[in-house]
C-alpha cells in the first residue's frame, strides 16, 4: 500500500518524533513525495523553499539514523549544517515576483463577506401626502404618499417606505405628440376628463396631471377663470389625487395657479410649479391658503433649488410637508448626466441633513420625447448605423429616462406613454422586492436558445 | 486611491521640479495624480532613476484604484474593466465605461454567426463629437463540444478583432477556446464551485483573466476570490448573479451596491474586483422580442448606474443599442469637464462665399449635433458657436445667456467678414426665432437674418427650401 504524504507533512511528522526514543517506531510502506506544481511549472521561489524543506527532512532522517546508532558522520564529509528557515535571497524573490509560482489550492478558502451602512445618512426625507379623501375634506378615493426615505433608493441601508408614483399627463387642448404617444390618446384628445379616465383605468396612473397649456398667450390665451373649469372636469372624472400645471408663462402662471388652487380647495393637489423667475410667493401662498402641495422647480442647479425651497418656506410660509422639488429632467442623451447627478447630489445632501433639500423629487419624464432619437424616423447622420423603428425607440427612451432618475431619488414621475408607465412601475417595484416571480436559473443563459 | 492630499503624493516624487512631465512643479503633478488626470509613469525620472525605485513602488500603491482594474484583449481594442475609485460619479468621475459584450453561440450556422459578428463589430452612432460602438463579443458554448466551440471562436476572430469572453462551465470547452484565442487575452467565464480548480489551472496556464461565478452568495464569492488571489491569480472579475426578475432581482442589485461599497468606501481589497452583470438574462423570462429588449435595457440601466463593470448582452436591435449606449455614455461622462466647445467660427466641409452661417451655442452636445447634421449631409457651411457658458439653445434663450447683443459681439470678436459673402446671412436656430427682429436692427446693412428649423436634423430640408436666399 502506497500512502501519499506531502513534503511538509512528512517533515512535520518527523520533527514531532522524539528521536531519542524511537523504539518500536516503524515507517511502513513507500513514502511518495508528490510535487504538484500545476501547469505553470516550478517557479524559482517554489524550488528554493522546496529545497529547504527537503534539506530539513534529510536532517531529521540523519538524526533518526544517529538515534538508532548508524555512523552517519562517517558518511558526511564534511557534516552538513542545517540552516534555520531563512528567507530566500533578494534576487530570487525578485525573480519570483516576475514569474510567480503557481500552486493549485487543494481546498476553497472560507471567507465571510460583510459590509456596513452609510453612517452619514442621518435624516429621513420629508414625507408628503398628495390628495385628500372625504375624511380629510377632499373627494379623492385614495391619497399617495411620497418621501420618507432614509437611504438612497434601492440601497441595502433602509427600505423605501413608498414605491415611486407616476402621474400621467393630460392636456386641456390638443397638442403635438410623437406618433408613438399620440396613437394612445387620439380618442380622448379633446376631452380632458375622458383622457384622465383612460390614464387611470387603462394605463394604471397613480395620479393625473392636468396641464392648462391653453392659457399660454401664444396658444389660446384662455382666461384663468375659464381654464380652471378643466380642473373641475378632471376632479369629477377620476378619484385619484391630481396635479395641476400651468403653461410655463411666468406672468400668467402665478395668476392661473392661484385660481386653480382655489377651485381645487381641500383636494390637496400638487401645484406645478413655482419657479424663481416668476411670482413664486403668490403660488406658494395659494398652496398654503388652500391646503395644497407646491412643486418647486429649478433648472439643474442645486443652489437655486435650495434658494427656492428656502424662500417658499420662509417667505411664502409653505410648510415642509407641502413641498416637492422638480430639479429638471434633462432626458437620456440630452443631458441626463446633469439631471441624474444633480438629483443624486440633492438626495445625498438631504439624507446628510441639509434641511433645504430633504424633500421628495419629481421628474418631468415626458421630456424624453423631445430627444430626436425618441421620435425621428431616421438618423440625420448618414454614417450612423440604422436607427430602426421609431415606434419602438420612443417608449424605451421614456422608460430609461425615468428609471435612471428613480435610481437618483425621484419619487414621482410625470409621464405619457402607457408602456413606459408600466415598465417604470415594474422595475422600481421589482427593486423594492414587491414583485413575486419565479426566477429562472441565472446560469441558463449560457446554453439558452434564442 | 483613498489619498486626497497632494502633499502626501509629493513626498514620493523627486521634488526637483524638473518640468519633464509638463507641469511646472512636482506639487502640480501630485495634484494631477490626485485627480487621476496624470499617471505615475509620466514622471520619467521616478521610473528611470534607480534611486527612486522605492518611492516609485510606494507611489504606485498609493494611487492604485480602490477597485482593481483588469485588462481584457490586446492592442488598440483592449478594454479596461473596473479601476474605479468612487461610489457616486460626482465624487470625481467613473473612469472605465463598462464594456458591452454581445453574445454569439457555437450552435449558430456559419452564415448567421458571421453576419451577427459583423453587425456587432460595425455598429456605430455619432454622439457629442465621438463614435459610440461595441467593445466585446461573448462566445457561448451551447453545444458543450470543445471542437465546435474552438471552431466558433476561430470564426469570430476571423471576422472581428474585439476582445472576447469565452463562456462555458466546462473546462474542456474553455481549454479548446483558449488554445485558439489565448494570445488575444480573452476573459474566461467562468469558475464555479464545481470547476474552480480546473479553471484556475487554465487561467494560470494561459495567463488570462477569469470570471468567478458564485450567484447570490457573497461569502462564497469572497471565498473563491481569496482562493484565486492566494494562487496568484489576480485578474478576476466577479459574477455575483444577475436575476432578471422577482425578489432575486432586488437581491442582485443589493449585492452590486454592497460589493462596490466594500471596495471603494471600506477598502476591502480582498473583494475589490470588477463586478459583471448579465442583462442577457432578461431573455430567460420572455420570448417576446420587444419585451425582452426593453427588459434587457432596464437591467442594463440598473447595473450600469450601480457599478456593473462589464455587461453580457443580447439584443442588437437599434431600440436596445441606442438607449443603452447613451445611458452608459451619460453615466460615464466626466462631470469635471465642461461639455463645451471653444466659442467662434467653425468651418464644415469647404465653405465659401455662397455658404450659409448657422448659429448655435457652445454647449458641446448642441454644437456637435448641428455639425454632424451639416457634415453628414455634405453641406458646406460655417457654424458660429456663441459662448453661452455651455448652455443649449432653448435654455440659453430663456436664461439670457443667448441674446442679440451677445450674437453681435461674437461676430465682431470672430472678425467675420460679411463683405466676402455672396449671400451675407445668418441662420438662427428655430428656438431663437424671437431674436430675429432685434438682430435685423443690429445687423442692418451687413447681414440678413434667417430663421432655421427647430431641430438641426431638418437643416437638409431647410436648405432645399430657403438657400440660397431670394
Amino acid at each position: 500500500m502506497a500512502e501519499k504524504v506531502t513534503l511538509s507533512d512528512l517533515n512535520k511528522t518527523l520533527s514531532e518524533m522524539n528521536v531519542q526514543s524511537l523504539e518500536g517506531v516503524k515507517i511502513e510502506g513507500d513514502v511518495e513525495i508528490e510535487i504538484d506544481a500545476g501547469a505553470g511549472g516550478v517557479g524559482p521561489l517554489f524550488a528554493y523553499y522546496f529545497g529547504q524543506e527537503a534539506a530539513q527532512i534529510a536532517m531529521q532522517l540523519i538524526k533518526f539514523a544517529k538515534a538508532v546508532g548508524y555512523p552517519v558522520d562517517a558518511l558526511m564529509q564534511p557534516v552538513a549544517v542545517a540552516q534555520a528557515v531563512a528567507p530566500a535571497p533578494k534576487e530570487m524573490v525578485a525573480a519570483a515576483a516576475a514569474e510567480p509560482a503557481f500552486k493549485l489550492a487543494s481546498a476553497m478558502a472560507s471567507a465571510k463577506f460583510a459590509v456596513g451602512t452609510d453612517k452619514t445618512w442621518k435624516f429621513p426625507i420629508q414625507e408628503v401626502t398628495i390628495g385628500a379623501t372625504k375624511a380629510d375634506g377632499g373627494s379623492r378615493g385614495r391619497v399617495v404618499k411620497l418621501g420618507g426615505e432614509k437611504a438612497m433608493p434601492f440601497f441595502p441601508d433602509a427600505p423605501m417606505p413608498h414605491n415611486p408614483k407616476i402621474t400621467m399627463d393630460v392636456f386641456d387642448m390638443p397638442i403635438g405628440m410623437a406618433k408613438a404617444v399620440k396613437m394612445h390618446y387620439e380618442d380622448v384628445i379633446n376631452s380632458p376628463g375622458e383622457w384622465a379616465k383612460k390614464a387611470v383605468k387603462q394605463f394604471g396612473a397613480d395620479l393625473v396631471t392636468v396641464h392648462l397649456i391653453s392659457t399660454d398667450p401664444l396658444l389660446k390665451d384662455t382666461k384663468p377663470q375659464d381654464a380652471v373649469k378643466t380642473v373641475e372636469e378632471v376632479l369629477q372624472a377620476v378619484d385619484v389625487p391630481i396635479c395641476i400645471g400651468g403653461s410655463g408663462n411666468p406672468e400668467k402662471d402665478p395668476i392661473l395657479l392661484a385660481k386653480a388652487a382655489e377651485v381645487a380647495q381641500g383636494e390637496r393637489v400638487l401645484i406645478a410649479s413655482a419657479n424663481l423667475n416668476m411670482d413664486w410667493e403668490k403660488i406658494g401662498k395659494a398652496c398654503v391658503d388652500n391646503g395644497h402641495v407646491c412643486l418647486a422647480w429649478t433648472q439643474l442647479e442645486i443652489n437655486s433649488q435650495k434658494e427656492l425651497n428656502r424662500k417658499l418656506m420662509k417667505v411664502a410660509g409653505v410648510p415642509r410637508e407641502s413641498i416637492v422639488m422638480d430639479p429638471t429632467t434633462a432626458a437620456l442623451a440630452y443631458g441626463l448626466d446633469f439631471a441624474y447627478t444633480n438629483m443624486e447630489r440633492i438626495r445625498l445632501g438631504g439624507l446628510k441633513g441639509d434641511e433645504e433639500l430633504t424633500f421628495p423629487m419629481s421628474s418631468g419624464t415626458t421630456n424624453a420625447w423631445g430627444v430626436r432619437e425618441a421620435w425621428m424616423v431616421k438618423s440625420p447622420n448618414k454614417q450612423d448605423s440604422d436607427w430602426g423603428d421609431r415606434m419602438l425607440r420612443g417608449p424605451i427612451w421614456e422608460i430609461l429616462t425615468g428609471f435612471t432618475l428613480a435610481m437618483a431619488g425621484v419619487d414621482i414621475f410625470m409621464m405619457m406613454h402607457p408602456q413606459a408607465v408600466a415598465y417604470v412601475h415594474e422595475i422600481t417595484q421589482s427593486l423594492m422586492g414587491l414583485i413575486e416571480a419565479q426566477t429562472p436559473d441565472t446560469a441558463a443563459w449560457l446554453k439558452m436558445e434564442v | 486611491m483613498k489619498e486626497s492630499s497632494p502633499l502626501n503624493l509629493y513626498k514620493q516624487l523627486p521634488q526637483t521640479n524638473c518640468k519633464k512631465c509638463g507641469e511646472d512643479t512636482c506639487m502640480a503633478f501630485a495634484a494631477g495624480l490626485i485627480e487621476r488626470k496624470r499617471k505615475v509613469e509620466e514622471c520619467t525620472p521616478l521610473v528611470e532613476e534607480k534611486k527612486y525605485a522605492k518611492k516609485l513602488e510606494t507611489l504606485k500603491s498609493i494611487v492604485a484604484p480602490e477597485l482593481a482594474m483588469v485588462l481584457i484583449g490586446t492592442g488598440e481594442k483592449q478594454v479596461k474593466v473596473g479601476g474605479e475609485d468612487v461610489m457616486y460619479r460626482h465624487q470625481m468621475t467613473f473612469f472605465n465605461k463598462a464594456p458591452f459584450a454581445y453574445d454569439v453561440a457555437d450552435n449558430m450556422d456559419e452564415a448567421k454567426l458571421v453576419e451577427r459578428v459583423k453587425k456587432i463589430s460595425t455598429w456605430k452612432k455619432f454622439y457629442i463629437g465621438k463614435w459610440e460602438s461595441v467593445e466585446m463579443i461573448a462566445v457561448r458554448s451551447v453545444t458543450d463540444d470543445p471542437a465546435k466551440f474552438a471552431a466558433c471562436v476561430k470564426k469570430v476572430m476571423e471576422n472581428s478583432d474585439f476582445p472576447l469572453i469565452l463562456c462555458s462551465f466546462n473546462p474542456k470547452v474553455l481549454r479548446a477556446g483558449l488554445e485558439v484565442a489565448a494570445k488575444n487575452r480573452p476573459l474566461i467565464y467562468a469558475a464555479t464551485k464545481d470547476n474552480w480548480q480546473e479553471v484556475a489551472t487554465l487561467a494560470n496556464e494561459f495567463k488570462v483573466p477569469v470570471a468567478l461565478s458564485v450567484p447570490f452568495d457573497l461569502d462564497g464569492l469572497k471565498s473563491m476570490a481569496t482562493t484565486f488571489a492566494g494562487m496568484g491569480i489576480k485578474d478576476l472579475i466577479l459574477d455575483p448573479g444577475t436575476a432578471p426578475n422577482g425578489k432575486k432581482l432586488q437581491e442582485s442589485l443589493l449585492n452590486f451596491i454592497k460589493l462596490r461599497r466594500a471596495a471603494v468606501e471600506e477598502a476591502q481589497r480582498d473583494i475589490a474586483y470588477p463586478v459583471m452583470a448579465l442583462p442577457i438574462n432578461a431573455w430567460l423570462t420572455t420570448k417576446d422580442p420587444v419585451r425582452g429588449a426593453y427588459w434587457e435595457s432596464v437591467l442594463t440601466g440598473a447595473f450600469v448606474i450601480r457599478g456593473g463593470a462589464l455587461m453580457i448582452k443580447h439584443s442588437i436591435e437599434p431600440h436596445s443599442m441606442m438607449p443603452d449606449m447613451h445611458l452608459r455614455f451619460n453615466i460615464y461622462t466626466d462631470p469635471r469637464k465642461p461639455v463645451q466647445v471653444k466659442p467662434g467660427i467653425y468651418k464644415v466641409g469647404n465653405p465659401g462665399a455662397e455658404s450659409p452661417v448657422f448659429l448655435t451655442t457652445n454647449f458641446a452636445l448642441t454644437y456637435y449635433t448641428v455639425e454632424s447634421d451639416i457634415a453628414s449631409n455634405a453641406i458646406d457651411a460655417y457654424i458660429i458657436a456663441i459662448n453661452t457658458d455651455g448652455i443649449g439653445v432653448q435654455a440659453s434663450v430663456a436664461g439670457g445667456q443667448l441674446s442679440p447683443t451677445k450674437i453681435l459681439d461674437s461676430f465682431n470678436e470672430a472678425a467675420f467678414k460679411w463683405e466676402d459673402q455672396k449671400y451675407p446671412a445668418m441662420v438662427l436656430p428655430g428656438m431663437a426665432a424671437k431674436f430675429s427682429g432685434e438682430l435685423e436692427d443690429l445687423f442692418a446693412g451687413k447681414a440678413k437674418i434667417m430663421v432655421g428649423p427647430e431641430d438641426s436634423g431638418r437643416i437638409v430640408g431647410w436648405m432645399k427650401d430657403y438657400w440660397p436666399p431670394k
